[in-house]
């Protein structure tokens, strides 16, 4: 789970392009939208993608994204539930 | 509406790994390509504005040159009804190219929405208007080559019909790691320095 969680934090900041952050300033806890990271609905939407595409996680309910993307905590119990590749 | 004379107050060229403002070098860098250009702009500067690191290249370039523009004049206390004209050749191509090669693949399809959202080149408008909370009137058009006298008569009806106080126009061309971004902002002041000076003049320092 720790090695998953390190690899969440990689993937966000190439991704998202959080150029001035560092995987040591994620805690795994920290809110990803609002006052954590600050994410916008952009970066929900490439979120979704990580999942579909690195993952084999499909989201059918949009709804869902806003427990599964709280944190990086969040993100890496639900993708080791759901994975498929 | 009334016909009065409107005046350039100030000018900038960011072209060449370089950015020339109000005719003087500010910043210059060595070879190098677009992202590392304006990223050393942007520390050099010193402006402090994360999302300008998810934006494509030609929202970039726009952005810069505005930044320099704009933020000598922008009022944080009071509405700034700065109207935003701009204009290139290329319109957003250069993102729709990357966007284009992201999806061609159909084994390996995940559009990135990141990259959608700017293909469209009026994009830039929006991030400098987010930037510096203007509400105000913005165009985006689409010419062969700069042309100077529309985006003299652009600017001088928004500012003789009092849609705008000042005026933020230019051209912003970026495709293939080739760039031009030429603005100035004009407004009804007079300005001594550039009193015998067209826009046209200026572009082709």
């Amino acid at each position: 789970m720790e090695a998953l969680k390190e690899e969440l934090k990689n993937k966000i900041i190439t991704t998202l392009n959080l150029e001035d952050i560092a995987i040591e300033d994620i805690a795994d806890n920290d809110p990803l939208f609002g006052d954590g990271l600050g994410l916008d609905s952009i970066d929900a939407l490439e979120l979704i993608v990580i999942l579909d595409k690195d993952y084999g996680i499909k989201l059918v309910d949009p709804k869902e994204g806003k427990s599964i993307f709280q944190s990086i905590e969040t993100m890496a119990a639900y993708i080791s539930a759901n994975r498929t590749k | 509406m009334t016909q009065t004379k409107n005046y350039i107050q100030s000018c900038i060229t960011i072209q060449n790994n370089e950015i020339v403002l109000n005719g003087t070098s500010v910043f210059k860098t060595e070879p190098t390509d677009f992202a590392d250009f304006s990223k050393q702009a942007l520390r050099n500067f010193e402006i402090q504005y994360p999302k300008f690191f998810k934006m494509d290249a030609l929202s970039k370039l726009a952005f810069l040159g505005s930044e320099l523009l704009l933020s000598p004049i922008i009022s944080s206390e009071e509405e700034n009804n700065i109207a935003l004209v701009l204009a290139n050749k290329s319109s957003s191509l250069d993102t729709d190219v990357k966007y284009q090669e992201s999806i061609s693949d159909k084994e390996n399809y995940y559009p990135s929405p990141a990259v959608f959202v700017y293909t469209l080149p009026n994009i830039c408008l929006g991030e400098i208007s987010i930037r510096h909370q203007l509400k105000s009137e913005n165009s985006f058009f689409i010419f062969d080559a700069f042309n100077a006298e529309f985006m003299s008569n652009y600017s001088n009806i928004l500012l003789n019909s009092d849609k705008a106080d000042k005026v933020l126009c230019g051209w912003v061309e970026y495709f293939n790691e080739d760039y031009k971004a030429f603005l100035c902002v004009i407004g009804k002041e007079e300005n001594e320095k550039y009193r015998d000076e067209n826009i046209n003049t200026l572009y082709n320092k």
